[in-house]
């Protein structure tokens, strides 16, 4: 006896088998493009993984400047919660090389890697449409962050070149970051690892900077940490290009805590002198074999 | 350029530090046909498919795909292969659609294009329902629907399958296998990987069998299977008391010896007389006054052959997993 098991209906009428002749290539761009869009619906479709661009920041925005806001105060004088800003701004921004991180290490999770890597795309494609994809992300806690800022009463006190200046910052500085997620991604491999190094590392080095507290109150070393760390410096620098109150620097501070914008651009042209094709390098060599 | 013979590698070999993953592989496929690479986990399948789609590069030898080298010219092997890997590969957090017009794009076609063939393949792969849904929501057959749907997009000229069937269910599996047999006959050449036997005799035209990455035997099923001594008549005895009697007279009948298997009720005696021998046994059976529960002919399973090829049972190595991370 014979049980025949219904199948689905299952008809080919595509061309197959090598009938028409294969597709010019549509551009590195385009690559990319297609790429980062899909990067895009993935963080639509994942609010929570988002979570570290939107309601983190927000949270952070209240909690400080409503449970600490209150004990802290900034030695040249002014309001805390105008001082927090540039922190948290700073720290949202270290912060974003996770996400990243975690949509290489994922691609290597899901095989997606070698999905792409079957495909006759540009070189640099999948690494350019992270970036993209990425890059973009980074707008929507800038955003999120300035609003919030507004209604608990942050203002921009400066003219709007340097304001302009301020913001252009904190995108460069989110691009570099995307080196660091790369590097991050690629080295460690798998999203538990990434969330592991993420909350080992990132946090602390978010954490030891003038981002929420004045440096002042730090114990060294901790504090020559701080004043060398560019979460610090980018702190410090959108304060000053928005002109909101940070502790008065004063002529026996270090290099960086005198010149936070140019300390800052260093940092920024470093990483991604630096760390990005060491990144792009790493990356490689950890989806071929 | 080999437009007779659009697979065409030799002498592959692969190493992965100490451990030699493929030990100078030959493979052959002349145009429109099915070759099954089959063997044990472990054996350098997967290896051998990740070199032959670009995705891995061989440390000696050399391959050409679709008439072009899969060293020196991947994309344009890439722009005329399609690969299932083992694990559907598709985006979990994509719809149907937008995985398919992804793929698409990739492969270059513009978005217009693009979603075109996407709606088509849906269409015709059953999936037009699910399509606007996440494939995370997916079924495992749905899945590979949709994974074979993407490597059809391009129109391949060859196609590459790994462990297409693994983990599918019977129905799953029938439609794959229907599926493959429209794109034969529609003049693709396929390569698939296997551990079954019945698959890879049911499939292709031609069985390459390896172990730690060497051929140890090649031919169609039919030759392969008188190298391993033809089929096998197995019968279940209802009464646990005649199992002797069913052995001896399978042996009698089949003039081989019986293995008898006691907690199974089963015997079990290798024949090259196919179904006449079946018949013979029944006849035998049915004059001893011994009533069979089941009497069938069956192939060899891969172990069996394996058994008689090598010697050896196969040594379960499971680290096909680590050739794929490494």
């Amino acid at each position: 006896m014979t049980v025949t098991t219904p199948t689905t209906e299952i008809t080919i009428d595509v061309p197959v088998g090598g009938e028409t002749e294969p597709h010019k290539s549509l551009g590195v761009f385009h690559d990319v493009w297609v790429i980062a869009r899909r990067g895009l619906i993935h963080m639509k479709r994942q609010p929570e993984q988002l979570s570290d661009a939107t309601i983190q920041p927000i949270m952070f925005v209240l909690l400080f400047a409503f449970v600490f806001g209150g004990a802290i105060q900034v030695p040249g004088g002014g309001s805390y919660k105008e001082f927090l800003m540039g922190g948290i701004f700073a720290q949202t921004i270290v912060f974003s090389a996770f996400g990243v991180a975690m949509s290489i290490a994922n691609d290597r999770k899901n095989q997606a890697v070698d999905r792409f890597r079957s495909l006759p795309i540009a070189n640099g494609a999948v690494l350019g449409g992270h970036a993209v994809a990425n890059l973009l992300k980074a707008f929507l806690p800038i955003v999120l962050m300035s609003i919030t800022g507004f209604v608990i009463g942050w203002r921009i006190h400066s003219s709007a070149v340097d304001a302009a200046h301020g913001y252009l910052l904190m995108v460069a500085f989110s691009f570099a970051m995307i080196w660091i997620g790369v590097l991050l991604g690629s080295l460690v491999g798998t999203p538990e690892g990434v969330t592991g190094i993420a909350f080992a590392v990132l946090f602390p080095i978010t954490f030891i900077a003038s981002t929420f507290v004045p440096l002042v109150t730090m114990p060294e070393p901790l504090r020559t940490v701080a004043e060398w760390n560019p979460t610090s410096s980018l702190s410090d620098a959108l304060r000053e290009l928005f002109g909101n109150p940070n502790t008065p620097a004063v002529p026996s501070d270090p290099w960086p805590i005198q010149h936070p914008v140019a300390y800052t651009w260093i940092w920024i042209v470093a990483l991604v002198v630096i760390i990005a094709p060491l990144a792009v390098r790493i990356y490689r060599n950890s989806i071929t074999d | 350029m080999s437009n007779t013979h659009p697979i065409e590698a030799t002498g592959l070999v692969k190493r992965f530090g100490e451990k030699t993953a493929l030990d100078g592989i030959d493979i052959s496929v002349p145009a429109g046909t099915v070759t099954a690479v089959l063997g044990p986990n472990g054996a350098g399948k997967t290896t051998a498919v990740r070199i032959l789609t670009t995705l891995s590069k061989a440390d000696e030898g050399s391959a050409n795909v679709a008439g072009f080298d899969v060293a020196t010219d991947p994309t344009e092997v890439r722009r005329r292969i399609g690969l299932a890997a083992q694990d559907a590969t598709i985006d979990p957090l994509l719809t149907g659609f937008e995985n398919l017009v992804m793929i698409c794009e990739l492969h270059q076609m513009p978005r217009k294009a693009a979603k075109a063939r996407a709606t088509e393949l849906l269409s015709e792969f059953s999936l037009a329902d699910a399509g606007s849904r996440v494939t995370g929501g997916y079924s495992g057959g749905m899945r590979r629907r949709l994974d074979l749907a993407a490597t059809l997009v391009a129109d391949p000229q060859v196609l590459f399958l790994d462990e297409p069937t693994t983990g599918l269910d019977p129905r799953a599996r029938n439609e794959l296998w229907a599926v493959l047999d429209i794109l034969v006959g529609r003049g693709t050449t396929i390569l698939l990987t296997t551990q079954y036997l019945e698959e890879a005799d049911r499939l292709s035209d031609d069985i390459v069998v390896i172990d730690h990455g060497r051929i140890i035997a090649q031919g169609d099923a039919r030759s392969l299977k008188r190298q391993v001594g033809g089929d096998n008549i197995g019968v279940i005895v209802l009464d646990a008391n005649r199992l002797e009697d069913a052995a001896a007279t399978l042996s009698r009948v089949t003039g081989a010896t019986a293995v008898v298997d006691a907690p199974n009720r089963a015997a079990t005696a290798p024949t090259t007389a196919g179904v006449a021998g079946l018949a013979d046994v029944a006849r035998a059976l049915a004059d001893e006054g011994i009533e069979a529960e089941d009497l069938g002919l069956r192939q060899p399973t891969l172990d069996e052959v394996f058994l008689t090829l090598t010697g050896l049972p196969i040594l379960e190595e499971d680290d096909e997993r680590a050739e794929e991370v490494a």
